[in-house]
C-alpha cells in the first residue's frame, strides 16, 4: 500500500450556485485509484458522481467552485494547474467518456476528424498522420470497416458505435486513468457487456487505471477491483468489491446492495431505500447526510462523520456500522 | 445536395405562380383608372378610350392575364406609363442600387453581431455581454425609418459630416464604368478612389440604419444558440479531451451554432429587402424600393407587377441559398432530403 496513487482526491468540496442558493454538492469526499485499478463509483442518481468526475477533470460548469480539497495526479495537485496546464493533461494522461454516446460527439463532424484532432491536439501524431492513426485507433475498438467508418457522422451510427468512437477518442493518447461516466447506460444489454469487456482489455493492456461510474452495483461488481459508494455528496465506505459484497458496513450501501437484483436476491424482494437525497441547499444539513434516512441513527451521528477503518482498505463513515 | 435543391425549387414554383397571379390581381384592383391618367388630365373620353384600347385594358381579364403571362415568359413586364421605359430594363438597372445597399448592411451587420454574439456567449456575465444585450434591446426598438430620419437630421443637417442624402453618388460625380452595377466594386476595379470614396459616403448612413436594425436579431440569435451548444455534451467532450479553447469554441461550437443563425440570416435579408422601401424613400436612393413607391403613387402598375415579381423570384433565390448553405453545414440535412 506504499505504491504512489495514480489518482488522490483528497477532501474534494464543490459548490454549485444557483438562483434558489448555494448547493453543497460535494463535502470532503477522498478516494484513491491506484495503478492498473478498477474502481467503481457507485450511488444513486444525484449523489455527486459525474460532479466528482468533473471536478477531478477540471470541466465544472462555470457555476460550480471548488472550495477545498486537493486531486493529485502524476506527482501536481490538479487543481492547482492552470487552466492551459490542466488542457495538456487532459485527453492525453488522464479522460473521460460519457453517458449518451449519442450526445457526446459533435453531430456535424466526422467521427476520424473528431479522433484525429486529440491525437494532433496532444503531438500523438501529425496532421498528415492523424487520419491514418485515427483508422488505427478504430481498428483497435473494434470498428468494422474502419476506413469508410472514419468518414461517418455520429448520426449515421448506432449507440454502440458511437461509445465506441467515445473510446476511441479518450484512450487515443494513451493516458494513465481514465473516467468512465456511466458509458453503457442507454446500450442493450449486449452492447453493454461488450463495450465494458473493450474497456477492461484497453485497459489491461496498457495498465491504465479506471473509474467507472454507475448506479448499478452488479456491473460495478463484475469488472471493479474496488467500489467507493457516494451518497449525497459524501464517501460513506469504500472497500474491495468482494468484502463490500459480502459485508457491507455503511447502513446506506447494504440497502443499496438490497436492492440490486442479483443471483440471490429475487426480484420482488428487492428493497427500495426510503426516503429520498437531502435538499443540499439546506443551511441546517445533519453532518450525516444519510442520518434521516437511516434506520440505525444515534445521538452520535450528530458529531461530524468519522473516518474509520474496518478492514484493509475498507473504510467507512458511520458511527453505527453494521 | 444537388437533388434537395432541385426539390426545395420545386416547391417553391406554386409560390411564384401564386404571385404571378396576385400581382396580375391587385394592379388592376388598384384604385385609379390607368388610361385616365396615362391620357392626361385634359383627355377627353374618346382619347382614354384609345389609351384603353391600347394598353389591352379594354379585354376580358382572362384575355389580359393570358397576355400578361406570355409577356411575362418573354420577359417583358411592360411598360411604365410615366416614362415610357420597358420595366424590365428599369428594374434591371436600379437592381444593383439595391442590393448593394442590401447587401452592404446585411455584411455590416453579420460582421458585427456574430462576433459580439460569440464573445457575449463564451464571456457570459461580463461587460461584452451586456453591451451585446443593450444593442440588441436598442436595435429592435428603432425601426429602420426612424433611425434612417435621425442619423439624416444628425449627420447631414447637424453635424455636415455625411453628404447630402441625395441617392448613390454625388451630383458632381459620373458613375463609375459598368461592371458589376456595384459603385464600390466598380469603382474599386477600375481604381477610382474618389468615386469609390464619394460612394461609399453615400451609402453610410442608409446601410448603417438597416444594419443597425438586422443587428439585433443576429446578435441574439447568435449568443442564444452559442450558450446552447457550449453547455452540450460534446462540447464537454471536446473540453474533456483537452482540445484548445479555441478549437472549441470555434470548430466545435461555433459551427453548431451558426446553424440556426443562418436560418435567422435568411429571415433578416428577407425583411432588408421590404425595409429597403423605406430606406430608399428617407434617402432618395434609386434603387426598385423607390421606383415601386412612385409606381405606386402614379397607379403605374406594369413597375408595381415588376417589383413584386422581382421580390418573389429574391425571395426564392435566397431561400434556396439559404438551405444550400445548410447544407454545407449540416451533414444531416444533406441526407435528410
Ligand atoms: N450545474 C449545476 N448546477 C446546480 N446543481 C448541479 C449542477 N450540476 C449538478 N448539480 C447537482 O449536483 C448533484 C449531483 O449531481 P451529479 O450529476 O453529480 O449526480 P450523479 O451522481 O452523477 O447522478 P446520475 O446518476 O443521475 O448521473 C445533484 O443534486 C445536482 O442537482
Ligand atoms: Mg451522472
Amino acid at each position: 500500500m506504499t505504491a504512489v496513487p495514480t489518482l488522490a482526491v483528497d477532501d474534494l468540496s464543490v459548490e454549485f450556485r444557483t438562483r434558489s442558493g448555494v448547493v453543497k454538492v460535494l463535502e470532503h469526499v477522498g478516494f484513491r485509484v491506484d495503478r492498473g485499478e478498477k474502481v467503481a463509483l457507485v450511488g444513486e442518481s444525484g449523489s455527486g458522481k459525474s460532479v466528482t468526475a468533473f471536478a477531478v477533470m477540471g470541466i465544472l460548469d462555470a457555476a460550480g467552485r471548488v472550495t477545498s480539497g486537493r486531486v493529485m495526479f502524476g506527482g501536481s495537485d490538479l487543481l492547482a494547474l492552470s487552466e492551459h496546464d490542466l488542457a495538456e493533461q487532459r485527453g492525453r494522461e488522464l479522460s473521460m467518456i460519457f453517458q449518451n454516446p449519442r450526445t457526446a460527439l459533435n453531430p456535424i463532424r466526422r467521427v476520424g476528424r473528431q479522433i484525429a484532432d486529440v491525437l494532433v491536439r496532444h503531438g500523438g501524431a501529425t496532421r498528415n498522420d492523424a487520419p491514418r492513426a485515427a483508422i488505427e485507433m478504430l481498428k483497435k475498438v473494434r470498428i468494422p470497416d474502419p476506413e469508410r467508418r472514419a468518414e461517418a457522422y455520429p448520426f449515421e451510427l448506432s449507440g454502440g458505435m458511437c461509445q465506441r468512437i467515445m473510446i476511441a477518442i479518450a484512450l487515443a493518447c494513451r493516458p494513465a486513468l481514465l473516467i468512465a461516466d456511466e458509458p453503457t447506460t442507454g446500450l442493450d444489454v449486449t452492447t453493454q457487456a461488450v463495450i465494458m469487456d473493450l474497456i477492461g482489455e484497453l485497459a489491461a493492456e496498457s495498465g491504465m487505471a479506471t473509474i467507472f461510474i454507475t448506479h448499478d452495483l452488479a456491473l460495478a461488481a463484475e469488472y471493479c477491483d474496488r467500489i467507493v459508494v457516494m451518497h449525497a455528496g459524501h464517501v460513506v465506505e469504500a472497500a474491495p468489491a468482494r468484502d463490500l459484497f459480502s459485508h457491507p458496513r455503511h447502513p446506506y450501501a447494504a440497502k443499496l446492495l438490497a436492492a440490486t437484483p442479483g443471483e440471490t436476491v429475487a426480484l420482488e424482494h428487492l428493497a427500495s431505500i426510503p426516503g429520498g437525497l437531502p435538499d443540499l441547499r439546506r443551511a441546517d444539513l445533519p453532518p450525516c447526510r444519510y442520518a434521516e434516512r437511516c434506520e440505525r441513527r444515534t445521538d452520535a451521528c450528530a458529531q461530524p462523520l468519522p473516518q474509520r477503518t474496518v478492514g484493509d482498505g475498507h473504510v467507512v463513515a458511520c458511527w453505527s456500522p453494521l | 445536395m444537388l437533388t434537395m435543391l432541385l426539390s426545395r425549387l420545386a416547391t417553391a414554383i406554386p409560390s411564384i405562380v401564386g404571385v404571378v397571379v396576385v400581382t396580375f390581381m391587385l394592379t388592376r384592383l388598384l384604385p385609379g383608372d390607368p388610361a385616365a391618367y396615362f391620357a392626361g388630365l385634359a383627355a377627353s373620353p374618346q382619347a382614354i378610350a384609345e389609351v384603353r384600347t391600347k394598353l389591352g385594358l379594354d379585354k376580358s381579364l382572362p384575355e389580359q392575364f393570358v397576355a400578361y403571362v406570355g409577356d411575362l415568359l418573354q420577359g417583358n413586364l411592360g411598360n411604365s406609363l410615366s416614362t415610357g421605359q420597358p420595366v424590365t430594363f428599369e428594374i434591371a438597372t436600379r437592381l444593383p442600387a439595391s442590393a448593394e445597399l442590401t447587401l452592404v448592411a446585411l455584411l455590416l451587420a453579420v460582421a458585427i453581431a456574430i462576433p459580439l454574439g460569440v464573445l457575449a456567449a463564451v464571456k457570459q456575465g461580463t461587460w461584452i455581454d451586456h453591451l451585446c444585450r443593450i444593442v440588441t434591446t436598442v436595435g429592435v426598438s428603432l425601426p429602420v425609418f426612424f433611425t434612417g430620419l435621425l442619423f439624416a437630421y444628425v449627420f447631414y443637417y447637424l453635424l455636415q459630416w455625411a453628404p447630402a442624402p441625395t441617392g448613390r453618388l454625388d451630383i458632381f460625380l459620373s458613375p463609375p464604368t459598368h461592371i458589376t452595377g456595384f459603385y464600390l466594386i466598380d469603382s474599386a476595379l477600375t481604381g477610382n478612389a474618389e468615386t469609390f470614396w464619394a460612394a461609399l459616403r453615400q451609402l453610410a448612413l442608409p446601410a448603417i440604419s438597416m444594419a443597425i436594425f438586422s443587428l439585433a436579431p443576429l446578435a441574439r440569435m447568435t449568443r442564444g444558440s452559442m450558450l446552447a451548444v457550449l453547455g452540450s455534451d460534446f462540447v464537454r467532450t471536446a473540453r474533456a479531451s483537452g482540445l484548445a479553447p479555441r478549437t472549441v469554441v470555434f470548430t466545435y461550437a461555433f459551427r453548431n451554432a451558426v446553424l440556426p443563425v443562418i436560418t435567422v440570416l435568411g429571415m433578416v435579408f428577407s425583411f432588408l429587402l421590404g425595409a429597403n422601401v423605406l430606406v430608399e424613400t428617407v434617402f432618395a436612393w434609386p434603387g426598385i424600393g423607390l421606383y415601386a413607391v412612385n409606381a405606386l403613387i402614379t397607379s403605374d402598375y406594369a413597375p408595381v407587377q415588376g417589383f413584386v415579381l422581382t421580390m418573389a423570384v429574391l425571395y426564392v433565390t435566397l431561400n434556396l441559398a439559404i438551405d444550400f448553405v445548410y447544407g454545407l453545414v449540416d451533414p444531416r440535412v444533406r441526407l435528410d432530403s
